[in-house]
């Protein structure tokens, strides 16, 4: 009776630890082994550093590595962007739920979707040039798709289109759990939408601002392939314009079919991944941290 | 009169949040009505003349509904799976004691942050050689295995706030902890099962990555892989491309819409990871 009991934990988190051990940890290791193999088909003869040297000395590598940073780029614009947003519904003026509603739109779209319609929008004769025109800024109606210059820039503002959604529902769920009678109080005091903004609200943000951050730099490095795969019509195009290292690997495993190039890529991501789990993890220790102070 | 006047800016802004949201929503459905001569000469107000042979031509010409119906099944294999495996696992790391307990949350969690594309490598080369390339089991597995971490992380955060009272007095009435688990703990944990289902849902069904790599068979195309073909091959005729974008993302809308307050919850708590 006791035997079994002691087991029964185990026999519960099973079925986890296979399933883990099947999705994450054989890929993990194998990426490991593949990025010093010459592998073709499923493996091949150990080769030492030398896809490594492949991957740090081609300069389509260093270009998709300098995209991914650009995005980054991204960041402080969602984060004014959604905090503005959020303080606005946290305010609750009449019809706030409404808004609420529609200002989440972007994030249920699927990004591909949304990513088709707004190739379309931005079309050199697309609606979006029209209406540049019609404003008489000429100047401002690029080649936004088309140009190898522009098109990067073209993702990076779907980005802070569909991802500044997120940022809302993050800092609106925490404005809820603030004590409002601070709030409260201080308008009774007279001060003003600004000053409850700066001086109340956004002082108790900060944990949550930081987990945004943190979460956004790790889409940005790592999870913006649906974005760059469509406007990029598959090939991370105009050229090479708008290649990120994921679809750097993409490419490495599936068009030129080169596994071994791909787990080299894909380690030193991973790694990246790595020195970010602690920051994410700090910044989530800390949101929570503020929440159990107030 | 005052209360009205000083909320105005807060609405202007606020409306022209809105506008941006929906701009794409409805340039979509304004365009998907238009023939393709007036989208040439018209390409910003509303269809003079509303027509729905766009629709038609994609209903008919491209299988949609096929790959809805794939994406559909990804959906339920996965979300079934990740959560009778997560629910297991939670239960067991909420309440019970256990060597290595503590390490295994830690690298559950950890797992949020690995991005799936690290993971495509070996997989992709496992499966080629055993066959399980564009096999609904193989991708859902795979699925199952992404969503599983964030499952297991709010499930347990949400069943170590049961009540221990609970517990005790089930135990004392002879209920074994699978007993406990099926009859008190889950019946509880309804909202966050809910969360879960919203959250993991929209990520099989918006996945485009695992989607383009693992099904490339035509016949198991899933919609987001679909739809990227689809575009590509009606490059030129944006009306109709566009009604095929309204019937793609007709049903999250849909169910956004229908089920507002616990997609607004799920999101919320799905962001919160």
């Amino acid at each position: 009776m006791n035997r079994t009991s002691r087991l029964t934990p185990y026999l519960y988190v099973a079925p986890l630890v296979l399933l883990m051990a099947f999705v994450f940890g054989y890929p993990l290791v194998r990426i490991f082994e593949f990025s010093f193999k010459m592998v073709r088909g499923i493996d091949g003869p150990w080769i030492g550093l030398r896809n490594y040297q492949l991957v740090l000395g081609q300069d389509l590598f260093w270009e998709s590595v300098l995209h991914n940073l650009q995005l980054l780029l991204a960041i402080p614009v969602m984060v004014v962007v959604s905090l503005f947003v959020a303080i606005l519904l946290y305010e609750r003026v009449a019809g706030w739920k409404l808004y609420r509603i529609i200002v989440f739109v972007p994030f249920v779209l699927a990004i591909p979707i949304i990513a088709v319609v707004m190739k379309r929008m931005f079309q050199f004769s697309g609606p979006v040039n029209e209406v540049l025109r019609w404003l008489s800024l000429d100047f401002m109606a690029l080649d936004w798709i088309g140009s190898s210059e522009v098109a990067l820039w073209t993702v990076m503002i779907l980005i802070i289109w569909r991802e500044s959604a997120l940022g809302i529902i993050l800092f609106l769920a925490r404005m809820m759990s603030l004590d409002e009678s601070v709030i409260e109080a201080a308008k009774l005091e007279g001060a003003n939408w600004w000053q409850r903004a700066r001086y109340i609200i956004l002082p108790q943000m900060r944990g949550v601002i930081e987990f945004f951050v943190v979460v956004s730099t790790i889409t940005m490095l790592s999870a913006v392939f649906a974005y760059v795969y469509v406007i990029g019509g598959g090939r991370g195009g105009p050229g090479t314009a708008t290649v990120v290292v994921e679809f750097y690997i993409f490419n490495a495993l599936i068009r030129t079919s080169l596994p071994g190039i791909a787990s080299a890529a894909s380690v030193m991501l991973f790694l990246v991944s790595v020195l970010l789990i602690f920051p994410l993890f700090r910044a989530r220790r800390r949101a929570a941290l503020d929440e159990a102070t107030r | 009169m005052n209360k009205v006047l000083s909320s105005l800016p807060k609405h202007a802004a606020l409306l022209f949040a809105s506008f941006l949201a929906l701009v794409p929503t409805i340039f979509m459905i304004s365009t998907a009505l238009k023939t393709e001569q007036e989208y040439a000469v018209d390409k910003l107000s509303f269809p003079r003349m509303p027509v729905l042979e766009n629709f038609r031509a994609v209903l008919v010409d491209s299988p949609f509904l096929w790959w809805m119906l794939n994406s559909l099944i990804l959906v339920a294999g996965a979300v079934v799976i990740s959560t009778i495996v997560a629910c297991l696992a939670a239960y067991a790391i909420a309440r019970m004691e256990f060597r290595g307990r503590d390490t295994l949350l830690a690298i559950s969690t950890s797992l949020m942050a690995v991005p799936p594309i690290v993971m495509i490598v070996p997989l992709f080369v496992l499966y080629s050689r055993i066959g399980l390339i564009s096999t609904y089991q193989g991708a859902i597995l795979i699925y199952a295995g992404l969503i599983t971490p964030f499952s297991v992380y709010l499930l347990t955060t949400f069943f170590r706030t049961v009540p221990n009272e609970l517990f005790e007095s089930a135990r004392m009435d002879g209920a074994n902890d699978f007993v406990i688990l099926l009859k008190i703990v889950l019946p509880l944990s309804a909202p966050a099962l809910v969360t879960l289902l919203v959250v993991n849902s929209l990520y099989v069904w918006n996945d485009l990555l695992i989607a383009i790599i693992f099904l490339q068979d035509d016949a198991k195309r899933t919609l987001m892989a679909g739809i990227s073909v689809f575009q590509g091959r009606y490059n030129n005729q944006v009306p109709l491309t566009m009604a095929g974008m309204v019937i793609a993302s007709a049903p999250m809308l849909i169910l956004y819409i229908s089920f507002q307050k616990y997609f607004i919850r799920g999101l919320m708590a799905g962001a919160v990871k």
